[in-house]
Order: structure tokens, then sequence, then C-alpha cells
């Protein structure tokens, strides 16, 4: 049984309020503490590692997957690998999701490995929440590491968001894009206090017409870190962009590097990258219809990263 | 009601101190439709953004309804009911129209009501109710969301700066519209527009003329506006519509 602190995680990262339906791994501080199989949707647990493999049938349409995570117990420290094979013409949503409440003095830090093999025509959306809450002097961690192949003409559309409460985050994703095969992604990314966060994206586009779309807003506030590393390799007539649009605020510093290779004359690459404060007029314009000055501030940086 | 008294605005310059707005004492009355006009850089934006409280006078007071607001902040006087429509609408990544409007009203809209206000500035609503408030909407388009925000909030005193700049003639034909109607229906309290325009001087109860930072005339629209045609606000005017005209 889950406890009221793992519950209130489970809501933040997973939106959920009960056992999900359809297939589900909940993992709550290190142990399995729920799982369901469907006929279309296999989970195995790892042999030699912590992790599993998520085997999703070809041609499974319309069903879920949510493996959330949360950890409520402080010096917990843990790598997990879950690998999903989401097989040919299957159109599936995956929802993973990290919650840590730190009440202790010791750091607590899960690393999550997931690598997506995308079979031919397949689709999946692939929703991602981190968050982290309590008071304790003990750090927050999270490394994510996700690694997507996809196959001719599949679809990935990735949607990371990490607003609150996570002192340090390394996330690094790469992904492998045959023909036709298109990947799509939203970072949504707020740090305050100490927190540093670096996004490190590598996208290779491989097959000819593949294309990439990666889109990171971010908002750094007090005397917060961000760091986003986009890269995308257009070896074969292809298509990508990258942009990065970030709020500073307060002491914040950031450093964005979008980085683009083309390999062939018909690589289409584009990248955009802008950092700039609020714009004044835009508080003004706020407080013009009744709202104070941080009350401006809140919904401008709530709009952006919606 | 709105009053002003003895209100100057100075700016810093390189030398010397510059004086934008003179010594301007005003009254809007309750439930008047009001056009602050005259040439360029005669005080008339300052004007407005003293009142929103956005600019704070050198010297002078301002009242609304007796009660002295000079030191109010923006928030405040905003809370007190007055609304400002800015020349350029301000862009926001990812706010949605809808948002503004909710800002604006200072309560859980309703898609109806949010309808209302967009149908009241000829937009229709289904469009335009969860676009962002971004780059992607033209000129016409943010205008007309800006004066929606205005209407949203039905304040006792709504002011104008300028809300024919910056839109191309086609789109003005159809705010002239929205003005019309609101001054019919005139539930926003008083109404101020800071403007050149002739079809907008049109429809003024009062027409307050400004120059050089001083009231150099004010009436109502019959006494004003004849006077007006032929100055060089008007000849002003007259040739931007026409450079207008030539570019399209």
């Amino acid at each position: 049984m889950m406890d009221a602190v793992q519950k209130r995680l489970l809501e933040e990262v997973a939106d959920l309020h009960k056992v999900p339906e359809g297939a589900y791994n909940i993992r709550a501080n290190g142990q399995m503490a729920g799982r369901n199989t469907t006929a279309n949707i296999d989970i195995v647990s790892k042999e030699d590692v912590s992790g599993m493999d998520i085997h999703i049938k070809p041609g499974t349409k319309n069903e879920s997957v949510h493996i959330p995570v949360v950890l409520s117990q402080s010096g917990i420290k843990e790598t997990v690998y879950n690998d999903f094979y989401i097989g040919e013409d299957a159109d599936v949503i995956i929802v993973a999701g990290c919650g840590i409440d730190n009440c202790g003095g010791e750091d607590a830090e899960h690393d999550g490995i997931h690598r997506f093999y995308l079979g031919k025509n397949a689709r999946a959306k692939y929703v991602e929440k981190h968050y982290g809450s309590g008071e304790g002097e003990g750090k927050r961690i999270l490394n994510p590491g996700t690694e997507v192949y996809m196959e001719e003409n599949s679809v990935m559309e990735m949607e990371m968001v990490q607003i609150k409460g996570v002192d340090s985050t390394e996330r690094k994703t790469i992904a492998k894009l045959s023909a036709g095969a298109k990947l799509i992604v939203h970072e949504r990314l707020m740090t305050h206090g100490e927190q540093s966060a670096l996004s490190i994206y590598e996208v290779e586009l491989n097959g000819v017409g593949a294309s990439a779309d990666i889109v990171s807003r971010s908002v750094a506030r007090d005397t917060s870190y961000q760091k986003f590393d986009s890269r995308i390799i257009g070896n074969v007539p292809c298509s990508g962009h990258t942009e990065c649009d970030a709020i500073i605020m307060d002491k914040a510093k950031i450093l964005a590097v979008p980085q683009l290779e083309a390999n062939d004359v018909d690589a289409a690459l584009i990248h955009e990258a802008a950092i700039g404060k609020i714009a004044g007029e835009q508080i003004i314009k706020l407080m013009t219809l009744g709202l104070t000055e941080e009350e401006a501030e809140e919904q401008i940086i709530n709009g952006f990263l919606k | 009601m709105l009053e002003l008294k003895n209100i100057s605005f100075e700016v810093a310059g390189e030398d010397v101190q510059k004086e934008i707005v003179r010594d301007i004492s005003l009254t809007i009355p309750a439930h008047k439709f009001v056009v602050i006009t005259g040439p360029n850089g005669s005080g008339k934006s300052t004007l407005a953004k003293l009142i929103a409280g956005i600019e704070k006078p050198t010297s002078g007071n301002i009242y609304l309804d007796g009660e002295e607001i000079t030191e109010k902040d923006i928030t405040q006087r905003a809370r007190l009911g007055i609304s400002f429509a800015f020349q350029q609408p301000v862009r926001f990544k990812g706010l949605e129209v809808v948002d503004l409007l909710r800002i604006a009203s200072g309560r859980q809209l309703s898609a109806g009501d949010a309808c209302e206000y967009l149908s009241e500035v000829g937009l229709c609503a289904r469009d335009y109710i969860n676009r962002e408030v971004n780059a992607s909407l033209s000129g016409g388009e943010l205008k007309r969301i800006e004066i929606a925000t205005v209407l949203a909030r039905e304040s006792k005193l709504s002011v104008f700066d300028e809300p024919e700049a910056g839109i191309d003639l086609w789109s003005f034909q159809n705010l002239i519209q929205v003005f019309e109607h609101m001054q019919k229906r005139n539930r926003n309290g008083s109404i101020v527009i800071i403007s050149h325009q002739e079809r907008i001087l049109n429809i003024a109860d009062e027409i307050v003329v400004v120059v050089d930072g001083r009231i150099a005339d004010r009436g109502p629209k019959d006494k004003i506006l004849p006077g007006l045609l032929g100055t060089p606000s008007a000849r002003e005017l007259c040739l931007r519509q026409t450079r207008k005209g030539d570019g399209r």
C-alpha cells in the first residue's frame, strides 16, 4: 500500500488519483508497488539490472502504459533501465514520471534510463513529468537518459516537464531516425533556488525524409543554472528544427547551445535560441488589468510554460 | 468622473528638463465619450499614461470620483476602475485570449461570456478564444483583443491610446464600428480616446485639443471639429492615409 506522500507524488507526476487503467507499473522507494499487463502490453522485470522490458504488440491501438516512480525515503539512490518495444503500426501513450519527496538529510536520486524501439509506422506519445518536494536538506536528484530508435515512418512525440523541486538534473536524450520517421519534443523546465538543470539532445536523421522538431521553453529563477544543448545531425535529405526559448530572472544563468550538422546538401536544418527577461510592458499590461506585479509575473510564467 | 488638476510631466533631457505635459487641468464627466487630439508629440499619449498610472506626474493631482489617486500605482487604479488600451498591444507567448479576458474580468469566464466580448469587437469567438496572444495574430486582431480586454473590465473609465495606430485602413474601418457601438451602449462609464482620426473625432461628445503639452481648445464636438479641419493635425492625417493608400 502506498502512503499519503507517495499518493501525492503520484498525482503530481502522472495525474493519477487512483490505480490507472490499462498496463502499468508503479515503483515506490525502489520496490514494485503494483503492476498490470494487458492482452497487448506485457511488462517483464529485468533479471540482470533493475528495470523492465515493456513489449507492445504490433497493431496495438489506443492503449496506454503508466510507469510512475515515487521516492519518499531519504538516502535512496537507484538506476533503473526500462526498454520499450513498440510493435509495427501500434499507437500508444506512455506516461512516465518521477516524484521525489525528500524530508531527510541525505540525497535521494533516481536515474531512469529509457530506451524506445519503435517499429515501422508505430506511433507513441511519451509524457514524462518530474517533481520534487520535501523540506529536508538532502538533495532531490533526477538524471534521465532517453534513447529513441525509430524505424521507417514511425512517429514519437515526447513531452517532458520539470517544473518544481528537483535540485539537480542532467537529462540526455539521443534519437536515431530512419526514413520518414518523425520526432517531436516539447520540453518545459523551471528551475529555482540553487537548482541546476542540463538538457542535452543529440538527434541523428539517418533516413530520407526524417524530421525532428525539438522545442524547449524554460524559466530560470533565483540563482539557478540551466544549460540547453541540442544537436541535430542531418545525414540525408531531411528536416530538423531546434528551438530554445528561455525567460531569465533574478540572478539565474542560462546557456543555450543549439548545434546543427548537415552532412547532405538537402538536409534543411534550423535552430533558434532566445533568452530574455519578462518584458516590462507585459507586466504593465497585466497590471492595468488589475494584477499586482507579482501576480502578473506568475501569470506570464504559467502561460509561457503551459 | 476623472479630474486632472494642474498636471505637469517632465522628463530629463540631455541638458535640460523637458516638459511634455504643461499644467493641464481637465475634467472627464461620467458617461461621456471624450477624444483627445493634437499633433504628434503634443503629449496626448503621455496624458493617457498619466491617467492609467503608467507615468507619474511631476506635479499636480488626479482624482477619480473625488478620491485622490495621484500616488496610486497602476494596479490600484485598475482596481478602482480605470482601464487602459495600449497603442501597441503587448504580445504574450503562451497566454491565450481567454486567459487575458479572464484576468481582465477578474472572474472565471464561461465560454459564452468570453464570446460576448469578442463578438463586440467583431471577432468570431470560436476562432480566437484559445489562440495565443503572440506574433501569429495580426495588428488588427491584436488591437481588437486589446479592446475586448478593456470591455471585459466594465470600467468606470476606459482610456484608448491611439487605437488606429499600427493597423491598416481596412481594419480601421471595422474598428470605428466597434467604437460607435461602444458609444451607443456606453455601459463602460466614461471613454477617453487619444486619436487623430476624423471618424473617431466625429463620434465624440467632447473634443480636447492638446498642442505642445497644453490644452489649446476643448468643447462639444460640433464646436471644435469644424475648426480642426485644415489644421496641421488634420493635414498630417491626410498625408498618412495617402501614404498608406499608395502602399497597398
